[in-house]
């Protein structure tokens, strides 16, 4: 049985030859019973009959397929260390932009953009994409802090729940709209995030998770337990949805209406497809933020904490000052998120908080490949639709959820896309950018 | 006096690592500080940065007590360290370290800063778009140096830059101290424990025992004095441990 041991070596054929005997022996082992004999109905009785022929078929298929596989398998192996010698130093030089990433870049952003448009018949589509885009965005929030900064946060969904509680109470007790709630709930959640990174400057990895992890809780628990404040368990209705430039997406009534203003006639998928483009523009504008911030002192910063704290210090970087701004700065984005979840929502309560969408967004930023923006995309399409997808499989969905998960992480431990652009380079012509 | 300590003591939790050093440092020079495994060199170098902080005595720097400063504030009044093990940053490139290390400088400085580290180091110009983590151990070592000088230190620790190299990167370093201590006029304290290439290097050494200053005298003298060369430049011997002297 020891040939049959999948092999990390390249095999020679003879031991290809053995390996494929092994497994056609066992193949007969097994085909006896299940392929070789079959009972038959003989007037009222069962037979026994035999079928040597079909068994041999059997038997061959497998011992070639097991040959061809191994050959294959050998090659392909061969072939990946051919090219893992070869490139190192010469790779590394040309690293510079990744030509078919910027052109994914553009293609998903096509793709968004031109979305509703296509599908603006079918709610479940839009929904569907809409949901995607808000775990992008948190996605693109939690990367400034786990990916860059290399802080890891366990709790993000406090930022996100205090972000929708805010939108919420300053639109149903305050009358606030949308768009002026959006910059104070901002505001709100960056405080959240220092008050969050104050204690634990002092902490790192494991320890650090940990305390992420209370915070996460805490805000939770506050939520269910203060019940004038929150609603408690019951949370917050009737959330005012976002208007059009002033124009409320409603049927037909006094006041001009956004299909009334534009002669449109009524219908929701309006609201569908308006909420869709904002949380695009969010997004975008969240990724246009943080790729600009990455190139800044302070996103150089960041990622130089997270690769050596002791040596950032010695450069002098205030690393106090460096990691309470990764909070605010991811906080803030999360509150972003919250805002629109509570607006797109209507109704929020403490349920939508919980631990298991901080894992979810932390597995986008994992899976993506820490602190890549595209990554953050892919995963997030990945981890949104493969439940979806999984719907016809009922009880099995999470497993297949989890599944995917482990085979990511096997394939491609350092996530979906690894690459990390530089922030600055220089041109043979001495040019910067 | 550029750098001066007296009566240093340090900690590590309850481990008393070093027992009032007293150590100065004058402007253009190079001072080495050798020792055994174990001895305090580093923790030495690091409670300068107050890495640990130090648990008594003071740490002055151009007049100024530095003792208490935040590590980030010490790095900013003027010097610069190039830490023990390296410490650059793996998957940042060549290029990006270096502007690390330019964060204290002005903008306008750091090309022409990057021009002198070119030429002081021309492969980190060959890899300047590679993953520092992707270097050579040697070519690391000298990427630390070019990074603790982009900032335009007036004083340079050197922790062990000699640790896990080749021979002739070894040799090629302590050319480096030599050279920008006598073209650049950097003043330069460096922890060795290759103190055969540390001494002949230096202006001036100390020889760290236990946490405490055992011996010093100029470079020449330590070299030609019995004990330290029993000690430390023939595999040190136990049983030669130098004694305090005087």
């Amino acid at each position: 049985m020891a040939a049959l041991i999948l092999a990390h070596h390249q095999t020679s054929p003879a031991e290809r030859l053995k390996d494929a005997a092994a497994v056609a022996f066992i193949a007969l082992l097994l085909g006896i019973p299940m392929i070789g004999l079959l009972t038959v109905d003989q007037g009222g009785a069962l037979r026994i009959a035999t079928r040597w022929p079909a068994l041999f078929a059997f038997v061959a298929a497998c011992f070639v397929g097991r040959l061809v596989l191994r050959y294959a398998l050998d090659q392909w192996r061969a072939r990946q260390l051919a090219r893992d010698q070869a490139d190192t130093p010469a790779k590394e030089v040309s690293l510079a932009t990744n030509p078919l990433l910027n052109w994914i870049g553009w293609v998903a952003l096509g793709v968004s953009v031109a979305l509703p448009i296509v599908f603006a018949e079918n709610r479940y589509v839009v929904d569907t994409a809409t949901t995607v885009l808000i775990y992008v965005m948190l996605g693109w929030g939690l990367n400034v802090v786990v990916g860059l900064a290399g802080l890891l946060d366990l709790g993000y969904v406090a930022f996100y729940a205090v972000g929708a509680y805010t939108y919420g109470l300053l639109s149903t007790q305050f009358g606030w709209g949308f768009w002026s709630a959006l910059p104070v709930a901002g505001a709100i959640t960056a405080s959240f995030g220092v008050l969050l990174g104050w204690p634990t400057l002092r902490l790192r990895g494991d320890y650090l998770a940990i305390v992420t992890l209370g915070f996460g809780e805490i805000i939770r628990i506050i939520l269910v337990n203060w019940t004038e404040l929150s609603g408690g368990p019951n949370g917050i209705a009737s959330i005012p949805r976002p208007s059009f430039f002033g124009l409320p997406f409603k049927p037909p009534g006094d006041d001009p209406t956004f299909a009334s203003f534009f002669g449109l006639e009524y219908a929701t998928h309006q609201r569908i497809v308006f909420l869709y483009y904002l949380i695009l523009v969010l997004a975008l504008l969240t990724n246009l933020f943080v790729s600009r911030m990455r190139r800044l002192p302070i996103g150089r910063a960041w990622e130089a904490m997270r690769e050596d704290e002791i040596a950032c210090k010695a450069m002098g970087i205030n690393a106090r000052n460096v990691k309470l701004s990764a909070f605010a700065i991811g906080a803030m984005l999360g509150g972003f998120a919250g805002v629109f979840f509570a607006a797109r929502q209507g109704f929020i309560s403490p349920e939508s908080f919980t631990f298991s969408e901080s894992a979810i967004i932390l597995a986008i930023v994992v899976l993506g490949g820490m602190g890549s923006q595209l990554g953050v995309v892919l995963a997030s399409l990945v981890l949104v639709l493969l439940p979806e997808l999984g719907r016809d499989f009922a009880e099995y969905r999470m497993l297949l959820f989890g599944a995917a998960m482990i085979l990511i992480m096997i394939w491609k431990p350092g996530g979906i896309l690894s690459h990390r652009e530089p922030t600055l380079r220089y041109f043979a012509n001495g040019g910067r950018r | 006096m550029m750098l001066q300590l007296s009566g240093v003591h340090a900690h590590y939790g309850a481990i008393h690592a070093l027992h009032g050093v007293d150590l100065a440092v004058q402007v253009g020079e190079v001072v080495t500080l050798i020792g055994a495994n174990g001895a305090g060199k580093s923790t030495l170098m690091m409670a300068i940065f107050g890495q640990p902080r130090a648990s008594g005595g003071r740490v002055v720097f151009d007049g100024e007590d530095i003792t208490r400063l935040p590590t980030h504030e010490i790095a900013r009044r003027g010097i610069a360290l190039v830490p023990e093990g390296r410490r650059i940053f793996p998957r940042m490139t060549v290029l990006e370290n270096l502007q690390m290390g330019a964060v204290l400088g002005e903008e306008m400085n750091f090309e022409v800063d990057l021009k002198r580290m070119y030429s002081l180091f021309p492969i980190l110009e060959e890899r300047c778009a590679q993953r520092a983590g992707t270097l050579s151990g040697g070519e690391q070592q000298m990427l630390a140096i070019a990074r603790a000088l982009m900032s335009r230190p007036q004083l340079l620790l050197l922790d062990e830059p000699s640790l896990g190299l080749a021979p002739l990167y070894i040799k090629k370093i302590f050319q480096i101290v030599r050279q920008l201590n006598r073209d650049h006029g950097m003043t330069i304290l460096l922890v060795e424990q290759n103190a055969h290439h540390a001494l002949r290097v230096a202006h001036r050494g100390y020889v760290l025992q236990h946490g405490q200053i055992i011996l010093s005298g100029t470079g020449l003298e330590l070299l030609a004095n019995p004990e330290v060369h029993a000690a430390y430049l023939e595999g040190g011997h136990a049983a030669a441990t130098p004694q305090p002297v005087g």
